[in-house]
């Protein structure tokens, strides 16, 4: 099972908690998810109620690791503010960093984030940054201190599923050894299947999720889709080729045709 | 039957205005400051059980389709609009009126000319929606204050302070988000609100817009206003509206009809839902006491249905659905 700065986690499948149409749906997509550690959003607005947040205590309930995150923040100051909030709220180091430059298509400012990423793990956190595929700017999270990397593979919600698959593989063959979660753009569960068989470590959710007709079945579907994947990676895939191979070895039949 | 009733929100005079039906003698403690620190003073008044069902369990719409009868029949003649609702998207968010389509019932698509015959003042601005004809919606600060003047004049008695504890037989709370903290389970759900005011848009019903991350609903109100609401943020904070929500919210009216940007910003409010886990409402009674609460965005719609239990519960019947709906 993957480490994450060190922490064995027990599923590939990272679920989000954002936009589920109750907290009991959450909770039973969760239960069948079979995940082990929930993001969660910090709003200024929760964090400032008067019991401290109730759906954070929900969320604590869940009986799983909370990996919080800044989403929504457009600038580094805000990023790093919504980051130690959540290290009171949440008393977790953790920190998933999420700097949106584009409005649109909610694309992360790759330039804020490697600035982000250098500020919070100067202050002890362990940053799992929001990135694009960009080498580059994966490599400068390394140097930043970041130990685990999240490429998209499509934007926020998108449901594109990869839309750059030799930025993925690319991505997995510079860097075989730092954990790489796909996250965003996951669609459907084949999406999740294929960012698996390249050889990531786990897959980020939520939208797919919490938007399906059946949030809880959805769950589930997706936690096989990610083992599928993973085992495949693991087996060994055969690569494809022009040309038909019989299964069935042809000589010895009594006739060549 | 004597009964006490805390909360003058929509929970505490429906719920009086069921009991007072069945004979009850019944008082009302409303707070001194009138309804501004109910959630249902800050409602959108959206009778919609058909477009709630989008995201609320199915409960949501087999209780909440007697809401628009039960309201006709409590309010003076005129209050509730029975004009339907109009779901609308951007072009580009098109996916979003498929999927919301997927989910709901009672609607049917309308093209760009139906669009316009429904709603003049949209002509032209979309090209696809969603109309769900049975819908209906009412003003909600009307509708409370008309329904306090009727029970008052039949005879419920108002009252800003607790009563000396002599008389009453049976306790109804209906205090909703006061009582966060104190019912196990019951958490808050911010919702902030504006207040348009203009007369070069004229809408008959109300306008839903979806967008992956910000829908929005406008519902007229007499008189040039348009109630344009409501963010849902998973918090008891009842602070003011803040710059984002304001933002987010005038973008999408704007969105709607450009004719906004020059109308009157005349309010702002925030109300907090009192919600459960799964957000459908409660009626609980234990020995002398009734609990209703957990109404979330669904006072109006619900409310007359919990009514009904409460008075069920009060002349000792069972709820055959057990203490949820």
């Amino acid at each position: 099972m993957p480490l994450f700065y060190g922490t064995e986690i027990r599923s590939r499948l990272l679920l989000g908690t954002a936009r589920y149409s109750s907290p009991a749906v959450l909770a039973e997509a969760v239960r069948r998810s079979r995940t082990d550690v929930v993001t969660v959003s910090l709003r200024r607005e929760t964090a400032g109620g008067r019991q401290g947040g109730a759906f954070f205590e929900l969320i604590r309930e869940l009986g799983v690791r909370v990996l919080p995150n800044t989403a929504g923040c457009h600038s580094v100051a805000e990023a790093v503010l919504t980051a130690k909030m959540a290290r009171d709220v949440f008393e977790t180091d953790w920190i998933k960093l999420e700097v949106i430059g584009h409005q649109d298509t909610l694309q992360p400012d790759v330039f804020g984030l490697v600035e982000g990423a250098r500020i919070l793990t100067g202050e002890g956190f362990e940053v799992f940054p929001y990135t694009t595929d960009d080498l580059v700017v994966a490599e400068r999270l390394l140097e930043a201190g970041c130990k685990v990397l999240m490429p998209w593979c499509a934007p926020i919600g998108s449901a594109m599923g990869p839309q750059n698959m030799q930025g993925l593989r690319a991505m997995r063959a510079e860097f075989p050894d730092v954990p790489l979660i796909v996250d965003a753009g996951i669609g459907r569960p084949s999406h999740a299947t294929t960012v698996m068989e390249l050889g990531y470590d786990a897959v980020l959710l939520n939208t797919a999720v919490a938007g399906a007709a059946d949030p809880a079945a959805m769950a589930e579907a997706f936690a096989m889709a990610i083992d599928a994947g993973y085992a495949a990676h693991g087996a060994g895939m055969l690569e494809p080729r022009d040309m038909a191979v019989p299964s069935t070895p042809v000589i010895g039949k009594a006739v060549f045709s | 039957m004597r009964v006490l009733i805390r909360g003058a929100g929509v929970a505490g005079l429906t719920a009086a205005h069921e009991l007072l039906a069945r004979g009850a003698e019944v008082t009302v403690i409303e707070n001194a400051e009138g309804f501004g620190r109910a959630a249902s003073w800050y409602a959108g008044g959206m009778l919609a059980p058909w477009c709630e069902r989008e995201s609320a369990e199915e409960a949501v719409l087999t209780r909440g389709i007697g809401a628009a009868d039960w309201w006709e029949a409590a309010l003076p003649a005129g209050s509730v609009h029975r004009n339907g609702t109009l779901v609308v998207a951007q072009p580009r968010d098109g996916a979003e009126l498929r999927r919301f389509a997927a989910r709901t019932s009672g609607f049917r698509w309308l093209n760009a000319e139906e669009i316009e015959a429904l709603e003049p003042a949209l002509a032209g601005r979309f090209r696809q929606a969603l109309f769900f004809p049975d819908e209906a919606h009412l003003d909600p600060r009307r509708a409370l204050s008309a329904l306090r003047q009727r029970l008052a004049a039949r005879g419920v008695t108002f009252v800003a302070e607790e009563p000396d504890g002599r008389g009453a037989v049976l306790t109804v709370d209906c205090t909703g988000a006061a009582r966060i903290g104190g019912i196990d389970g019951l958490r808050g759900v911010r919702g902030e609100m504006l207040y348009l005011e203009t007369d070069e848009v004229s809408l008959s019903r109300p306008v839903r817009m979806l967008h992956p991350r910000i829908p929005l609903y406008i519902v007229p109100r007499n008189g040039g206003l348009f109630m344009c609401g409501a963010t849902m943020i998973e918090s008891d904070d009842a602070g003011p509206i803040t710059t984002r929500s304001l933002m987010e919210l005038l973008n999408a009216a704007y969105a709607i009809h450009p004719a906004f940007a020059e109308a009157r910003l005349v309010e702002t409010g925030t109300g907090v839902r009192p919600a459960f886990a799964d957000n459908l409402p409660r009626a609980v009674r234990r020995e002398s006491t009734i609990t209703v609460n957990g109404l979330y965005r669904h006072g109006f719609l619900l409310s007359p249905a919990m009514a009904g239990d409460v008075a069920a519960l009060a002349l000792g019947e069972e709820i055959p659905r057990g203490d949820v709906l």
